[in-house]
Parts: C-alpha cells; sequence; structure tokens
C-alpha cells in the first residue's frame, strides 16, 4: 500500500468552546420562567395579591444577563462572554426605547378605532354636533391646507439658504445666518404662535385675529430652521470632486448647483423635509393662538377660525360635553389620524429617497 | 485644435502662503508634457492654474500670466467657465457623476449646460468620446447603467471621455493612473499617446517610468523646505531630464536619490 495520508492534527489550534446554538434564546426563556417561578411563590405566599410581570421580565433578563456571561465564560471564553453581554445589554436598551412606542400606538390604535370607523368621521365636521357622531373633515383638512402652505413657504426659503450656506456663504453673514438659524430652531413653538398672532393682529389692527395663514407663518417660523439645518448637512455630503468635475467641463456654477449637487442630495433633501413636517404638523399651541378653533368646515386659509387635527384632539378632551365618551372617542381618533398622515408621509419620503438616490452599484 | 500655452512668472498664493514662485515655461502644441517632482511641491497647484480651477478653493489667487495661444487666461474680462471649457481637466480620482448614466455621463458637458442636441448626433458624440478614451467595446452594451457601476480604471477612462467630449484644446491630468492597476494604467498610457495628435496634454504623474514613456517634455519641481514655495527647478526635453539633466536636485530625485 502506498497511499500517502496527510498527518491531520487531531486537534484545530483555531477552534474554541462553542456554546451550542439557540443557546441564547434558550436561556433568556429558562431565565423568565425561573424567575416567573419565583414571582409565583411570591404570590401564593400571599405577599403580593397580583402576579407581577413586569417583574418577571426586568429580574427575568437581569438573570439572563449573569447567566450568559458565567455560561459563555466557562464554556467559550472571556472575549465571547463579553460580547454576549453587550450583546443582551444593547438589545434590552433596544426594547426598552421601542416599549412606550409600541405601548403608544396600540393605545392610540384601541381608543381611536371606535370613532375612527364612524361613516361620518371623514365626511362630516363638527357643526351642531352635541352628542355622539359628526366628524374631523374639517380639522383634516385645515392640517393639510395649513402644514401644506407652511411647507410651500419653508422648503424654498430653507433650501436656498442652505444652498447660500454651503455652496456661496463665506464671512460675516454666513456665520450669522447659521447662528440665527440654530437659535431659530430652540425657539419654544407657543412663541411662533406668539410671534404671528402679534403680526398680524398689529398688520391688520385687529386684537382678536383668527386665520389659516398665521398658522401657516407660525409653523415657518418653526419648519425653516429644521429644513436649513437637514438640507445643509445633505448639501456638504456632496463630495467636492463633482463640483470640480463639473467646473472642468466649463459648467457655471448656478447649473453646476442645479444639476450636480441638487440631484446628487434630492433624496436625503427630500427626507430632511419630511423630517421638518413630521415635527411641525402636530403643534398644537401656535396653532390654537393664531388659526383657533371651529367645529364648523373652512376651506379658505385667509378668512375666519381654521381647525386643525392637533387642535381638534385638544379641544374634544378640554371641552367635554354631557355625553364625556363621544369626545373622548373623538379625540383618540383624531390623534390616530394624525399618527397615520406623518406615517403615509414618512413611507412617501422613503420612496421618494429611493426613486432619487443615486445609483450606486451595478 | 490644440494650442500653444506661455506661462510668464507665475506666483500661485492660498491666502497669504506662497504655493509656487516664478515659474516661466512654453508648452507647444500636440505635446505631452510631464511635471514631476516631490509630494507638496505645488504640481497640483500649478497645474490647476492653467484652467483657473485653483479660483474653486478660496483665498487662492495667482500674479503673473498664462497665454493660451496668445490670449492671457487672467487678462480682465476673462470668464473662467469659458478658459474651462477650453482647457480640460482629468482628475486624480476618478469623479463620475453618481445620478448620470454612462452614456449621460460621457454627454455631461453639453447636457449640464442645457444645449440641446439631436439624439443621432448625442449618440454619436458618445461613441466617438468612448471609443477616443478606449472604452467603447467595454461599455457599449451598458450605456445607460450608471457610471458608478464601472471599474476604477474603466471609470477613470470614462472621465477622460467626459472631458474629450467637449473638445477642449487642452487637456490637464492631475495624476490620472494612481488609483489604477498597472494594465489600466497602460491603456491610459496609450491613450494619452493617440491623443497627443490632436490635443495639448500636461500630465503630473509619481511614475517616473510614466513621464518617460508618455511625455515629450518634463518638468521637475522642487521646494527647498517645508513652508517655503514650490519653484520649477529644470524644464527640458524628457530623455534630456531623464538621461543628462543639468541640474544636480534633477539627477537626485529622477535617479531616486531622493524625494
Ligand atoms: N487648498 C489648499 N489650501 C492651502 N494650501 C494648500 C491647498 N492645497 C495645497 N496647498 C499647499 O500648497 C502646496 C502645494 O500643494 P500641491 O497640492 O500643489 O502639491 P503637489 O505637488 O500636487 O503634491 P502631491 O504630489 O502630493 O499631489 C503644499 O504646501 C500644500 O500644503
Ligand atoms: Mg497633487
Amino acid at each position: 500500500m502506498s497511499t500517502t495520508t496527510v498527518a491531520v492534527p487531531l486537534t484545530n489550534s483555531l477552534t474554541a468552546g462553542k456554546l451550542p446554538r439557540h443557546s441564547g434564546p434558550v436561556v433568556l426563556l429558562v431565565s423568565w420562567l425561573v424567575t416567573a417561578a419565583v414571582f409565583l411563590i411570591v404570590q401564593l405566599s400571599g405577599a403580593s395579591t397580583s402576579f407581577n410581570v413586569a417583574g418577571t421580565l426586568f429580574f427575568g433578563t437581569v438573570l439572563y444577563c449573569i447567566a450568559i456571561y458565567l455560561l459563555s465564560f466557562f464554556v467559550e471564553g472571556v472575549r465571547k462572554a463579553k460580547d454576549r453581554l453587550v450583546t443582551a445589554l444593547v438589545t434590552a436598551a433596544f426594547v426598552i426605547a421601542l416599549l412606550p412606542l409600541i405601548s403608544l400606538v396600540a393605545t392610540t390604535v384601541i381608543s381611536g378605532l371606535p370613532a375612527f370607523l364612524t361613516p361620518t368621521f371623514f365626511t362630516s365636521s363638527q357643526r351642531n354636533v352635541v352628542g355622539p357622531g359628526g366628524g374631523a373633515l374639517h380639522a383634516v383638512i385645515g392640517t393639510l391646507l395649513i402644514t401644506g402652505l407652511a411647507t410651500l413657504i419653508s422648503v424654498p426659503i430653507g433650501l436656498l439658504s442652505a444652498i447660500y450656506l454651503t455652496e456661496y456663504g463665506r464671512g460675516r453673514l454666513a456665520r450669522a445666518i447659521t447662528f440665527f438659524v440654530d437659535v431659530m430652531t430652540g425657539i419654544p413653538s407657543i412663541v411662533a404662535g406668539l410671534f404671528a398672532f402679534a403680526l398680524f393682529s398689529l398688520l391688520f389692527n385687529d386684537p382678536g385675529i383668527r386665520f389659516g395663514f398665521g398658522g401657516a407663518i407660525a409653523l415657518s417660523v418653526l419648519m425653516i430652521p429644521v429644513v436649513v439645518r437637514s438640507s445643509e448637512e445633505m448639501l456638504k455630503l456632496v463630495p467636492n470632486e463633482l463640483r470640480e468635475a463639473a467646473y472642468a467641463l466649463g459648467v457655471p456654477k448656478w447649473l453646476t448647483i442645479l444639476k450636480v449637487v441638487l440631484p446628487t442630495s434630492l433624496a436625503g433633501i427630500v427626507t430632511g423635509i419630511m423630517i421638518s413636517i413630521s415635527r411641525v404638523i402636530g403643534e398644537t399651541a401656535p396653532l390654537l393662538i393664531i388659526s383657533g378653533f371651529t367645529a364648523s368646515m373652512n376651506y379658505d386659509l385667509f378668512n375666519e377660525r381654521m381647525m386643525t387635527l392637533p387642535v381638534f384632539v385638544y379641544t374634544q378632551y378640554a371641552n367635554q360635553g354631557t355625553d364625556t365618551q363621544a369626545y373622548l372617542d373623538r379625540a383618540w381618533a383624531g390623534a390616530l389620524t394624525l399618527i397615520l398622515i406623518v406615517m403615509v408621509l414618512n413611507a412617501l419620503a422613503r420612496l421618494i429617497a429611493k426613486l432619487f438616490s443615486p445609483k450606486l452599484g451595478r | 485644435m490644440s494650442k500653444r500655452i506661455e506661462v510668464n512668472d507665475l506666483n500661485v498664493y492660498y491666502s497669504k502662503f506662497l504655493a509656487v514662485e516664478g515659474v516661466s515655461l512654453t508648452i507647444e502644441p500636440r505635446t505631452v508634457t510631464a511635471l514631476i517632482g516631490p509630494s507638496g511641491c505645488g504640481k497640483s497647484t500649478f497645474l490647476r492654474t492653467l484652467n483657473r480651477m485653483h479660483e474653486v478653493i478660496p483665498g487662492a489667487y495667482v500674479k503673473g500670466e498664462v497665454l493660451i495661444d496668445g490670449n492671457n487666461l487672467y487678462g480682465p474680462g476673462v470668464d473662467p467657465v469659458l478658459v474651462r471649457r477650453q482647457v480640460g481637466m482629468v482628475f486624480q480620482r476618478p469623479n463620475p457623476f453618481p445620478t448620470m448614466s454612462i452614456g449621460d455621463n460621457v454627454l455631461a458637458g453639453v447636457k449640464l449646460n442645457n444645449r440641446r442636441m439631436a439624439k443621432s448626433d448625442a449618440d454619436d458624440l458618445i461613441e466617438k468620446s468612448l471609443r477616443g478614451a478606449n472604452l467603447w467595446n467595454e461599455v457599449k452594451d451598458r450605456l445607460d447603467k450608471p457610471g458608478s457601476s464601472l471599474s476604477g480604471g474603466q471609470q477613470q477612462r470614462l472621465c477622460i471621455a467626459r472631458a474629450i467630449a467637449v473638445q477642449p484644446d487642452v487637456i490637464l491630468m492631475d495624476e490620472p493612473c494612481s488609483a489604477l492597476d498597472p494594465i489600466s494604467t497602460l491603456a491610459i498610457e496609450d491613450l494619452i499617446e493617440e491623443m497627443k495628435a490632436d490635443y495639448t496634454i500636461v500630465i503630473v504623474t509619481h511614475n517616473m517610468q510614466q513621464a518617460s514613456r508618455v511625455s515629450d517634455r518634463t518638468g521637475f519641481f522642487n521646494i527647498a523646505g517645508t513652508g517655503k514655495p514650490g519653484r520649477l527647478i529644470e524644464y527640458s526635453d524628457t530623455t534630456t531630464i531623464f538621461s543628462n539633466p543639468s541640474i544636480q536636485a534633477t539627477e537626485d530625485y529622477v535617479s531616486g536619490r531622493f524625494g
């Protein structure tokens, strides 16, 4: 026989101990069960009247962190053990951050659905409604009109300022603009409302002025700095090499900005704009001051009070009539509508970002 | 098409810092001129003054004159945009426009300038430029794919195609092969050799072999020390620079004894 066999070492020096697959989830489950058993005993012994779910989850997770660290330490060594511990901590932090959000959405959906599903909710206003019934069409229209106008005002101003800051701005003027934009980001929304109110009541000499356009102006004050900031960051991300490439082809600066810089950063800019819309669409205080509230439809931004969704939620909650539940239901349904609008906007933003983002890869 | 470049006593400043001092040279039409020298001696800075690209950097300015066929680039009323339409540039790192397809990248000089062009003319221009850049065969079936889907060497040739599509008289190249493999480098060197028939080419390179292979004349830049301005030490026929330079520093540099 002349078969030659390559000598294979009996143990590969590159291997290390390894916990079986799925040992993470299993240990977690066991930890929870153990803590659940402890709490069950506490309950049975009469020390507490009800089973403590939150406690079980919390202490169970803590137990898991300890157990997985020790287990992994003895089987896999200290590096893997640390890795598992940190993974557990980071995941826990993520879940904790997510919990309030999920709870909030669930509460809104559960409380909001009854009124949301009534056939009149999106077809009528609150005019002459005292008990249950009626709808929020006036508020939906108001929110769409006012936020839409605010966007129409803020996006050109904000985007052009951002272009000025990144492409042209040098020296004192640019620094002053940056400073004021930073200051404006911090303006409390109620101040924006008071500003719009003061401005228009002085302009029209009407101490009780209320109209939708004023609300749009107040929202613009809040929105412009957000648009400037986010667009500026996006424009700065465009590599200078692309600008230089365009200049070297004999393309003037304004065309370079219009046709190279903006298209390259369009996806990010659109996302920023959508975020700024989400930021202002839920504003209540400024709209309460300058747009007021009403129970009737109003399609005219320049005349009369105009209802918006946040204010609708507020008034339904604040001025509950005799049939309390009907008002509360409508308040929740209004909140649900607002959340849905924001979600649709975000989905749109993602779609647009996807469509316009520079095509990378093959 | 190609033009003669004459530089007279050119100083380049970045704000207060004098980066390049007292450069005078003449570049004949239809030649390749290589600029060599240690890092930071002002080769890129000087090259960019030949089409006023240095003005993109805030605070950069020049003193002296650059004449292209007798027209001073820095004369009063000269529009840098018109200068750059005559003097194209290829950069060290390939930079195709990521939002445009391969075909649109070639047409970028036309499209970005809002000029209209018949479809057939556009197709002809794309083919002619890509053939000129030795890239046509590799991309002719995927002209509508994004420019960033090409390899680095192909992207660089795409950038060259883009530069020659605007039909400049002069092409400046700043280390066009420094990010490329030897095969792509050779392809680009061959290309430079062919392009010499139509254009005046100035190329910055750190590769001595490349300089000696492609260029007719070579300029050696050097600095006396950090913070000192870069100067043109010697400017002569490439064969002279590499075999029989008249200045000791040049000989040290080309023979690899310093820098
Ligand atoms: N944007 C700028 N602002 C200020 N100084 C600059 C700028 N660009 C270059 N310099 C300075 O000008 C000098 C010349 O730089 P340049 O880029 O022209 O060198 P180079 O010869 O091209 O070097 P390399 O071979 O490394 O590319 C250097 O001292 C550099 O620090
Ligand atoms: Mg350089």
